[in-house]
């Protein structure tokens, strides 16, 4: 089938099988090998990106569905050398390590700050409950998204 | 030596920041390279075949209909590659005479666990190699199969018939016999108190997220392999030593590896296979693993029986430690399955003053996955045996846990200490990692709180856990590896290259994959050389850039591979002081190296000097040097450890059960822990924060879960269950610091200790607020449907809930069979006092 897609600001024409999933779509076809693949039951959100601006896990949707739409990837956040406060809340707060997560958990706390800008930690550990890391603990991905909110992290959280 | 942020203080630069790291830039920007971006011209894909039965004959596979589908280039099985293929290595026989069944990396005859492989295809796409794998036609021949880890070791059936047994080695330590210490069995006997309990590891499965993937391109002179591991050194010369290739005509890459925890320190049959057919095809192919084959076949971690005796005067002081472990080795073993356990034999004594030790360990097979390294690696065993058993000690004698920890642990005015294991503490505190966890906890509080919620009969009760853990990591002195049968060293390599620009090029032999070591030895570096943290380079991860190496586990690369870079960066400061002394028409021996420049001592504080970077260009263009001087200051560096690191910490963990549904919340959890002095506190607090969360995801929600007929039923993230944001809460965390004594930093290892201590503080919390109903013990994890029973069970005057829930914690006709006692002590102990706590 024939698709056009937006993707990261660039708009494609591509023949794609029907069962193509949008993630492989966009890291073997399009090369935009920064989202991921973690898992196969649309558990772990590594593969999150943005379709016409809300999260989707990629992995989750087919290629054919995104003809028509526009989606962002880790890949088209920054603008040049300026990240956004979300890239630049993770770095800051060392909310990632080995960082294959990190693609999935920045595009989700994204869409999350765009619906809900200043949430509570407990919201932020609901909104982000579909995204699985294994090296942070959390801790510090929470504390990022806060602080990308240009709120303090909670008390709770601080290193004494 | 020790007290709370009691920091270097001498004049450190970058050592001791908290940095941003360097690495992350790309990472949070998308440009990554994982092994699976890897896309190389003709590159074929593979899937793999896998046994769904844990233990059969291959009695015929028939490739036809695979070869034929589109697209297919090659399809092979073990008839095809059985004389090409050799065995998996296993680095790491712990006894002369350990079992073991010949490892292939595709199954020949019979497959021993489900989730073998037993065939590979290689097609133009990984869909064409997906579709055709299931065409792809074996025939079966059931043998029995034996799945539970006590079944397996009374050899009620075999795993591999050849073998005889199931029983691949008994490796044991007894101080007596060692001359470390007394004889556990007249501690013992002479014991006021004996508490004698038996605990269950269960089976773990490591989980990194990047998913494992392999590109092997055959086109050069040189075969290159890509793989997401955590040991390319390794990797490389096991290709060599199993598949008879040369050494030097193999070069292997580990890009950016997303985690490991253990579960990438390995040699995997599909790195063997990618490899064998790329060989045979003559173009690069790539292997990348679904999720679900990641928890089916890649390696498992834990998995023992525990059954530990602990002999105690009344007045609580312990006086012998017997410890006698059956470890599920799974089907095959792996690079280091045997030692795993043998890693956690000198660390059941932990913090403690045990003046007589037992450990004997039997590795057992079974028709599962093979079990291996997973993060701690033995000590998290041992860790949660032992901080188990101080509270059950405390229980028989009615005392608070901690006090009872105290009377018994090793003081700060003892160190060093050598231990019943014959091992040398170098340093630690326990005393002030301890008050510091217990006033940031607010323990007595607490405590309080948690008598007023028992009286009052509260629905929900309060339990407070202690794990006042040590552990042995930096692995490892080479002679003490020797004197345990492993097949490797423990040193590590480093480079320093100056470059003309002044720019410096580090080079080491430690692998990272999300540790941040650019980052951390960029800092180190930056303070050797006086050189600015930006124009320090740091290169790993590739055996032609690093030709020498040993990679990155057992909380090593600091301590090991941080020392090696000091090393080869002294070594640059001694090759360029000729070349100052030189320039400055001075004498060397006059010559101070401070902040990156030469000067003459004595010649004042406004001489010029000449700085490293200057040096580093006039060494290249070479026109003018002393004579005889090489024209390099470029050096090289291997480290051997001393010792192994010993960090230590105290975790109080406060969990609040629902006694009507079993459901259990963490309400806080604070750590301190004394890992010696720090380079960067930002990666450290990192460390600790997913340690714990590994150990915390231990104690209440991960298993892997076999059924009946040895099927993997947790092989995908919707049954084995990671912890998630919402299961989670944030941590206090703190640092005392008792430099390490062994290398120049000061340092010790921090990887594992997260993940070794949270765990039996978790357990020891949730039994804590459940004691009052007779609970003394509960399986791991610790599920809302496993408590709500231990409460019923105990309720019901059952002392042991678990007993009938799991395989019996002793069988019958074993001896200490006492009867049970009263709710709250236990049958198998004799004492005089009431349990339960104040």
């Amino acid at each position: 089938m024939n698709i056009t897609v937006k993707v990261d600001g660039t708009s494609y024409t591509d023949e794609v099988e029907p069962r193509t999933l949008l993630v492989y779509y966009l890291r073997e076809t399009l090369g935009k090998t920064g989202t991921v693949v973690g898992c196969d039951t649309s558990n772990c959100g590594a593969c999150t990106v943005l379709l016409d601006g809300r999260s989707v896990k990629s992995c989750n949707v087919l290629a054919v569905q995104a003809d028509g739409h526009e989606v962002t990837t880790i890949e088209g956040l920054a603008d040049g050398e300026t990240l956004t406060p979300v890239q630049e809340a993770f770095r800051e707060c060392h909310a990632l390590q080995c960082g294959f997560c990190t693609p999935g958990m920045i595009m989700q706390a994204t869409d999350l700050l765009a619906t809900n800008p200043s949430p509570t930690e407990d919201e932020v550990r609901v909104g982000m409950e579909g995204n699985l890391c294994r090296c942070t603990g959390y801790h510090n991905i929470v504390k990022a998204v806060l602080q990308a909110s240009g709120q303090p992290a909670s008390s709770g959280g601080e290193q004494a | 030596m020790t007290a709370v942020d009691d920091r270097p203080a001498e004049a450190t630069h970058e050592v001791g920041r908290d940095r941003r790291r360097k690495e992350d830039q790309r990472l949070i920007t998308g440009r990554t390279r994982w092994t699976d971006n890897m896309q190389l011209q003709g590159m074929l894909h593979l899937a793999m075949v896998r046994s769904p039965v844990a233990h059969a004959r291959i009695t015929g596979i028939d490739t036809t209909a695979a070869r034929e589908s589109t697209g297919v280039i090659a399809v092979l099985t073990g008839q095809d590659v059985k004389d090409l293929q050799g065995s998996l290595p296993c680095a790491w026989p712990i006894t002369e005479d350990q079992k073991a069944p010949p490892h292939p990396a595709i199954a020949v005859d019979r497959v021993a666990f489900s989730g073998e492989v037993v065939a590979v295809v290689a097609a133009r796409t990984a869909a064409a190699a997906r579709d055709a794998a299931e065409l792809v036609d074996v025939d079966y021949e059931d043998l029995p199969a034996v799945l539970e880890l006590k079944a397996a070791a009374a050899d009620e059936a075999l795993a591999h018939p050849d073998l005889g047994t199931n029983r691949s080695a008994t490796w044991i330590f007894d101080s007596a016999e060692a001359g470390t210490g007394g004889s556990v069995d007249e501690a013992i006997r002479d014991a006021d108190v004996v508490v004698e309990r038996e605990f269950r590891q269960q089976r773990l499965i490591p989980a990194f997220m990047e998913p494992r993937s392999t590109v092997v391109d055959p086109t050069g002179e040189q075969f290159v392999m890509w793989s997401a591991t955590q040991v390319p050194h390794i990797l490389r010369l096991m290709l060599a030593m199993t598949l008879g290739v040369d050494e030097s005509k193999v070069r292997v890459v580990a890009p950016d590896v997303g985690g490991g925890f253990g579960g990438k320190l390995q040699v995997t049959p599909e790195e063997i296979i990618t490899f064998l057919v790329a060989r045979h095809t003559g173009r690069p192919c790539k292997w990348t693993e679904t999720r679900s084959e990641s928890l089916l076949s890649a390696h498992h971690g834990r998995d023992q029986w525990q059954k530990l005796t602990l002999a105690a005067k009344q007045d609580g002081t312990v006086t012998g430690l017997k410890v006698e472990l059956l470890a599920d080795m799974g089907a095959y073993l792996g690079l280091v399955t045997p030692g795993v356990p043998i890693l956690g034999a000198f660390m059941f004594n932990s913090i403690y003053k045990f003046p007589a030790y037992h450990f004997a360990c039997t590795n057992v097979f079974t028709n599962k996955t093979w079990t291996d390294a997973y993060r701690g690696a033995g000590r998290p065993e041992a860790t949660f045996a032992i901080e188990r058993m101080m509270d059950e000690l405390a229980v028989e004698l009615g005392r608070d846990p901690m006090e009872v920890r105290e009377q018994n642990w090793i003081t700060h005015e003892e160190f060093p200490f050598t231990t019943v294991c014959g091992l040398e503490y170098d340093s630690g505190n326990y005393e002030a990692a301890t008050e510091r966890a217990k006033e940031l906890f607010g323990y007595a509080e607490l405590r309080a709180e948690q008598q007023r919620r028992r009286e009052s009969g509260d629905r929900v009760q309060l339990g407070l856990g202690i794990s006042t853990f040590t552990e042995m990591c930096g692995l490892a002195p080479s002679r003490v590896l020797g004197s345990l049968n492993y097949g490797a060293g423990g040193w590590e390599h480093a480079s320093v290259r100056m470059l003309p620009t002044g720019k410096v090029e580090v080079i080491t032999g430690s692998s990272a994959h999300g540790q941040g070591h650019e980052t951390a030895w960029s800092q180190i570096v930056a303070d050797q050389l006086g050189v600015p943290f930006e124009d320090v380079e740091v290169l790993h991860g590739d055996t032609q850039i690093s030709h020498k190496g040993l990679d990155t586990y057992g909380s090593r690369s600091l301590v090991v591979g941080g020392q090696a870079v000091i090393n080869a960066a002294k070594k640059v400061i001694e090759k360029a002081k000729p070349l100052a002394a030189y320039q400055l028409e001075a004498n060397v021996d006059d010559l101070e190296f401070t902040d990156g420049k030469f000067t003459v001592k004595g010649a004042g504080a406004d001489q010029e000097g000449v700085g490293l970077a200057g040096l580093a260009l006039a060494v290249f263009a070479a026109h003018d040097l002393p004579d005889g001087m090489e024209p390099s200051l470029d050096a090289d560096a291997t480290f051997d450890p001393v010792n192994f690191s010993f960090p230590h910490g105290t975790h109080l963990c406060a969990m609040e059960v629902d006694t009507e549904t079993g459901a259990s919340r963490m309400r806080s959890y604070v750590c301190v822990d004394d890992i010696g002095n720090v380079v960067n506190p930002l990666i450290v607090e990192g460390q600790v924060h997913g340690g714990l969360v590994q150990g915390i995801a231990q104690a209440l929600w991960e298993e892997a879960v076999y059924d009946d007929q040895g099927t993997l039923v947790s092989g995908s993230f919707v049954d084995y269950t990671l912890p998630t944001t919402a299961d989670t809460i944030s941590f206090v965390t703190d640092r005392t610091t008792s430099p390490s004594t062994s290398n120049d930093l000061g340092v010790k290892g921090v990887g594992e200790a997260g993940c070794i201590a949270s765990t039996p503080a978790v357990v020891n919390a949730v039994l804590d607020a459940i004691r009052q109903y007779g609970v003394d013990d509960i399986l791991m994890p610790c599920t809302p449907e496993r408590v709500w029973r231990a409460i019923q069970h105990g309720q019901a005057g059952a002392s042991r809930p678990t007993a009938e829930d799991a395989a019996g914690h002793f069988a019958e006709g074993e001896p200490n069979q006492d009867p049970p006692g009263p709710a709250g002590v236990t049958g198998a102990t004799t004492t005089t006092q009431e349990g339960g706590q104040a």
